[in-house]
């Protein structure tokens, strides 16, 4: 029963928060520019007859609150404006690039969680031999590295030097797309039985997506090792050795579920790291993702879809945390048994 | 204490690296070999701004490391090395101006939160839990956005961005160090709640403050060199290590060292800083197994 006390709690705390971020959404975009309409309208370019018709359209001329109830009422009709720079909803760019971002984010994740872990149990068991102290610096210096860069020299010697790796894109130049299902290509071939096509995406994920979870997999694998250290040395683990258990069962049984606790909460966070990470990731790979649709906005002052991407991020993030806390309830008996 | 971290090898390597990047910065005029010249521009809203410029030597373009230029040349002839030494002026300026206010902001309203508590704190808890489901990059981009293109604009973005994690942090600390025994014992003394918040409970909230302040100088430094890098930041033209490598992806195949050298730059930078915050946190945090 506690554990659906703590499910529903969490659940309706979600409300407020979304609200609260609509409300930034809002402010940033109705009150923080010198002149909304004009920003909406795409900057110093824009023609004073758009502006004008913008500023009737957003009601800008109404008092603040109104303005943010015209607002949330768009939200709630899933209305998030026109995108100047592609002339349709932002809803349909949205809608279309985000398969293209999931992918990438799940094969991110793919890379980051499995190695992050294993490195980290590996590391946790050889302390301070020469492997950990290596896997440690290589850790630290990965979530050190900017994401943008790595992308380039990733590239630059992968795709230009030793062309093991394309360059960019999804899939090969000329290729059509497996027919779409899921809007995910490595699904999509697979259903279609498009054997070119899913070793083509595959190919072109690669690269991608270790740049995008290389900081996860140092954060995760960093996280896993100093919980597993911090467990191995507990009580219950010398009462599983004294009790004559086989040191694999000492550490897969007892010591790793306990370590993992931190490492699942870990994983929630980076989730935003990874979203911010494929804005960037997105424009040196050319993927047509939401993350290079939302530079390319930003870059051409398409106000309208730079906020509806926000909100989207904002929500994908709140769920996605939402979604550890529920398999924290799951996991950790310490909430099933109260508190929470 | 002291000696536990300098018997860790890796928080040394991070501390000279930040001395080093504080020296460059310093001494930049001395170790460059060209100059930028500073130059007030008018801006939209009818305020000047001041913007930074190189000159130009078409001749020069594009050359590889060398003796005179060690990393090389730009595709407007500009030195690289001079270049990437005046932005560690730039780039320890943004890290430094934005962490202090967003620190200050949040220190003020977390601890004012944490220790009289009540309404006052539930509506900060809100406030922080929102702009908290943000992702960083994502909120300062939206943010950058709408004030428009410059380096005071990703600035003030990040500061709005960051303070609700002091908050965070230091109404945490004060809600525990509230309770303890030497903060009731001063109270009964009959000691005001400024002196109980300024002489017990701040001093005890620093080191995890100095920490995450130590960790958030990198993470800040990745966030600016990213807006720069897509178009926010910097104009065109300054020497700042994010914009810099933007430049260089257009010449990149031809000209490899425009892209590295400013990127290695934030790396050591950005590797200094955690390697630090790393140390830091072994140091002063006693439950911590090394």
């Amino acid at each position: 029963m506690k554990t659906w006390e703590y499910i529903v709690r969490r659940l309706v705390l979600l409300i407020p928060v979304i609200i609260g971020v609509t409300i930034i959404t809002f402010v940033v975009s109705h009150v923080i520019p010198a002149d909304p309409a004009r920003a909406f309208a795409g900057g110093p370019k824009a023609q004073p007859e758009t502006i004008a018709r913008i500023r009737a359209e957003l009601h800008l001329d109404k008092p603040i609150w109104e303005q943010y109830f015209y607002y949330l009422n768009d939200l709630i009709h899933f209305n998030l404006g026109k995108s100047y720079l592609e002339d349709r909803p932002v809803t349909d760019a949205l809608a279309q690039y985000f398969p293209a971002t999931f992918e990438l984010t799940i094969f991110a994740m793919l890379i980051a969680v499995p190695l992050g872990i294993a490195g980290g149990i590996i590391s946790a068991i050889r302390q301070n031999k020469l492997s950990d102290h290596l896997t440690r610096i290589i850790a630290i210096v990965g979530y050190s590295l900017p994401i943008f860069w790595l992308a380039l020299m990733l590239q630059y010697v992968f795709a230009y030097i030793f062309p093991i790796f394309p360059l960019e894109g999804r899939l090969s130049v000329g290729m059509a797309p497996p027919g779409p299902i899921s809007g995910f290509f490595v699904i999509d071939s697979i259903f279609t039985g498009d054997g070119a096509a899913l070793a083509s995406s595959l190919h072109h994920l690669i690269l991608p997506s270790f740049t995008l979870g290389f900081a996860t997999l140092a954060i995760i694998l960093r996280m896993t090792r100093s919980s597993m250290l911090e467990v191995m040395g507990a009580d219950y683990i010398r009462t599983a050795r004294a009790k004559g258990l086989t040191e694999r069962k000492v550490i897969y049984r007892h010591g790793l579920r306990n370590a993992l606790i931190p490492t699942l909460t870990v994983t929630g966070l980076s989730f935003g790291g990874l979203l911010s990470g494929a804005v960037l990731t997105e424009t040196i790979f050319n993927w047509p993702g939401m993350g290079r649709f939302a530079a390319d906005s930003v870059l051409g002052l398409d106000f309208n879809s730079v906020m509806g991407f926000t909100l989207l991020v904002a929500v994908i993030y709140v769920v996605a945390n939402l979604i550890v806390d529920l398999l924290y309830a799951l996991v950790d008996p310490r909430v099933k048994l109260g508190g929470g | 204490m002291m000696h536990l971290f300098r018997r860790s090898l890796l928080s040394m390597i991070g501390l000279t690296l930040i001395i080093v990047l504080v020296l460059v910065a310093l001494f930049a005029p001395f170790l460059a070999s060209q100059h930028p010249s500073y130059v007030e521009v008018g801006t939209e809203q009818g305020t000047t701004r001041t913007e930074e410029r190189w000159e130009i030597h078409f001749d020069q373009k594009l050359l590889p490391p060398s003796a005179q230029h060690l990393f090389g040349t730009d595709d407007y002839g500009r030195d690289i090395f001079s270049m990437v030494v005046y932005g560690a002026q730039t780039s320890l300026r943004i890290c430094l101006l934005v962490i202090a206010i967003s620190t200050l902001i949040g220190v003020i309203l977390g601890g004012l939160a944490g220790y009289f508590g009540g309404v006052l704190d539930e509506i900060l808890m809100r406030i922080t839990d929102v702009f908290l489901s943000i992702p960083y990059l994502i909120l300062a981009l939206a943010i950058a956005a709408a004030l428009g293109r410059s380096i005071d604009h990703i600035m003030e973005a990040m500061i709005i961005t960051w303070w609700p994690t002091y908050a965070r942090l230091l109404r945490g600390q004060v809600l525990t160090i509230r309770e303890q025994q030497y903060v009731e014992a001063a109270r009964s003394v009959g000691a005001s709640n400024t002196r109980i918040l300024f002489r017990h409970i701040l001093p005890n909230s620093f080191a995890p403050l100095l920490v995450e302040i130590t960790l958030d100088l990198g993470a800040v430094l990745l966030v600016a060199a990213g807006l720069s890098f897509i178009g926010l930041g910097a104009s065109p033209g300054t020497a700042e290590w994010g914009l810099m490598i933007a430049s260089g992806r257009t010449v990149m195949f031809h000209a490899w060292w425009y892209v590295t050298f400013p990127g290695l730059a934030i790396l050591l930078v950005v590797l200094g800083f955690n390697l630090l915050g790393d140390g830091l946190r072994d140091v002063t945090d006693p439950k911590l197994r090394r």
